[in-house]
């Protein structure tokens, strides 16, 4: 199973993508959940999302933060899709 | 018709269709056993992940935690979603792409060592039977309670149902029933909290509904349950309790603790392809999510109505679903002063508190609490019952699948022959039903605490390894059984000791930073990556053909069903 210095040269290549892609979306996650859901909660609940009872800090703690995981993974997938097309590494 | 014929014939005609899914997907080899034959389509696959995933604590725990905690109980719902993304991204294309059959499987083979896989063995075992526990115990509940049979009687019930078609259908029955079991549980979740957010906020979306003003009193809803809570001398329902790092540390446990739980990995192998495993994380959480958004709403649903009916109302008054509570000991008054009247009331309040009530109700409680038909009470207690019993049945694959695939074939009978190996792993899937059913007769605790330390297990154990596993070549296998043994150790001590040797000590000062033991598992979890990390280092790097494997499975490339087993 030895491989081509090319065909390697292109797997790491393909494996730093993917690991980019990954930290970017982790920031993210990290950034709805734990940011806006647990550190900086005090901070947004001083704001009320207009319209609504819901304080900020509250809502992204029991709601929003479970939708934008929902979006992380299918914007991941879609990525990674393109990624796998892009460097020849999609499955047949 | 009443509330029990209703329940009788709705669980009945659940059970019917769960029985008949489960003939027509019966397994016929060890492949169709462990992983369905790789033949399970994504979406397919993400429904029954989440009936897999959703168990007891989700559908009859989770609201009423929320609905006692208010913002505190957010740790639950952050936790249990947000694992998904880490499974999505770090772990599911992967361990698919590895295309073996189990978790210990994957550790065995990377870590190049019967050690590693031994070990991953134990701790599987360990983590699946602390969350089973949990999951007969919440039978149990639901079988007492709406068909007033001894709860001895119906976790029997329970075991003898999973009996059928887990150890008939292995991964394949199980897979199927659990899509069915899904529709059963999110209808049985969802018609309850559109009917009460109807008639408290006039909103037919629960997750809009808990934002809106509340119909009685014009008010927006969290503003009159915040302004109860004051009156009452709780804590603020929008505000938090519990201290920042333990918000942290818990929302952590669970989080890592769901990416790294062996019943919800396995599911990832099921799939053609990696492209499909990592599209199904998706659909997963889409599905679990509806649950989940749902499941605040009806947290403050339930909390309002609660508030609204008891509270200072006279005991000799109280509404017929109270004395059925009553009776099975999971709703208690003690009128301290005399006066007649329910003083329920929280910690800042001059009065003395007379009413108890288990939090593990609050679900089943409220459709009659808000008085809605018979026939809702009835579909409720059969969405419990699919909960359950889904989580059930996946978390006994596991126990089978690791004594019968990685103890007997993998380790200690590798000659055993394919109709001897689906023997035993019917036959370990059969003692884990009684094992399991012994739990939920003589459980520990509450359905949810008992289940939230099993992801403190799994995410001091199993976590650190699969991740260090993918994306770090340089691991190697005396990293791996180091850093394993000493997070679960560290974690499982520290559970134990302030959970039984010495509860009195359960206290925030007592706690190590601050952290409760529904957390510690973080902290277990950063020992086990520090341990490996070190100890690899210390020691000689994994052998090449390790490192090609690892740069096997980053790619997607080349797949393929599930490959046979080389040593």
């Amino acid at each position: 199973m030895a491989r081509s210095t090319a065909e390697s040269r292109n797997a790491s290549a393909y494996w730093r993508a993917n690991v980019r892609l990954l930290l970017r979306l982790l920031c993210v996650w990290f950034l709805v959940s734990y940011g806006f859901g647990i550190l900086l909660v005090d901070v947004l609940n001083q704001v009320r999302i207009p319209g609504t009872g819901f304080p900020l800090g509250f809502w992204f703690a029991q709601q929003g933060s479970i939708y934008v995981f929902v979006a992380l993974i299918f914007v991941y997938v879609w990525r990674m899709n393109r990624l796998d097309a892009e460097f020849g590494v999609a499955e047949e | 018709m009443n509330v029990q014929a209703w329940t009788f014939v709705i669980v009945g005609l659940s059970f019917a269709l769960y029985i008949g899914v489960a003939i027509w997907s019966r397994a016929s080899s060890t492949k169709e056993f462990y992983v369905a034959g790789v033949g399970v389509s994504p979406v397919a696959n993400g429904l029954a992940t989440a009936a897999d995933w959703m168990s007891a604590a989700s559908f009859i725990s989770m609201a009423g935690l929320i609905s006692f905690l208010g913002y505190d109980g957010s740790v639950y719902l952050m936790g249990w979603t947000g694992g998904y993304v880490l499974l999505a991204l770090l772990l599911a294309p992967y361990l698919r792409k590895f295309g073996k059959y189990t978790v210990p499987d994957f550790v065995g083979d990377r870590y190049y060592s019967q050690v590693a896989r031994l070990v991953a063995v134990v701790c599987a075992i360990f983590v699946s039977f602390t969350y089973v526990a949990g999951q007969m115990r919440g039978v149990g509940i639901v079988f007492s309670r709406f068909l007033e049979v001894d709860i001895t009687f119906g976790v029997l019930i329970g075991m003898g149902l999973v009996f059928f078609y887990a150890v008939l259908g292995g991964m394949k029955g199980i897979t199927y029933t659990q899509v069915a079991q899904y529709c059963v549980l999110i209808f049985a979740y969802l018609v309850p909290a559109i009917f009460i957010s109807l008639l408290i906020s006039g909103s037919a979306l629960p997750q809009l509904g808990f934002g809106s003003v509340d119909v009685g009193s014009g008010e927006y809803l969290l503003d009159r349950l915040d302004g109860l809570h004051a009156e009452l001398g709780f804590a603020p329902y929008t505000a938090g309790s519990k201290g920042t790092l333990d918000m942290f540390a818990i929302t952590t446990a669970l989080m890592v603790g769901t990416a790294g739980l062996p019943h919800v990995l396995i599911r990832f192998f099921t799939v053609p392809r990696v492209r499909d495993a990592r599209i199904s994380v998706g659909w997963a959480l889409l599905f679990i999510a509806i649950l989940y958004t749902t499941a605040p709403a009806v947290a403050v649903f339930a909390r309002t109505n609660l508030l609204a009916t008891v509270s200072e109302q006279p005991y000799a008054e109280v509404p017929e679903w109270f004395e059925t509570w009553e009776d099975t000991g999971l709703i208690a008054y003690e009128d301290h002063n005399g006066d007649g009247l329910i003083q329920y009331v929280g910690a800042n309040s001059p009065l003395e508190n007379e009413l108890t009530i288990d939090r593990d109700i609050m679900v089943l409680a409220n459709p009659e609490i808000a008085d809605l038909p018979a026939w809702v009470i009835g579909l409720v207690a059969a969405g419990g019952l699919a909960a359950a019993l889904s989580t059930a049945a996946g978390l006994l694959l596991v126990v089978s699948s690791a004594v019968s695939h990685d103890l007997l074939k993998r380790s200690f009978r590798p000659g055993i022959t394919e109709r001897g190996e689906l023997v035993a792993a019917r036959l370990s899937a059969a003692v884990a039903v009684v094992v399991a059913g012994y739990l939920g007769i003589d459980p520990p605790g509450f359905v949810a605490e008992v289940v939230a330390f099993a992801f403190g297990l799994a995410a001091s154990s199993f976590f650190p390894i699969l991740i260090l596993g993918i994306f770090w070549k340089r691991m190697n296998r005396e990293g791996a059984i180091a850093g394993m043994i000493s997070g679960i150790v560290f974690t499982a001590a520290y559970i134990v000791f302030f959970k039984f040797v010495d509860p009195a000590a359960n206290v925030p000062d007592r706690w190590l930073l601050g952290i409760s033991p529904e957390g510690i598992g973080t902290v277990g979890m950063v020992i086990n990556f520090l341990v490996s990390t070190v100890v690899s280092l210390l020691t000689p790097p994994p052998p090449e053909a390790i490192q090609r494997l690892v740069d096997d499975i980053r790619v997607p490339k080349g797949a393929g069903p599930a490959h046979e087993i080389r040593a």
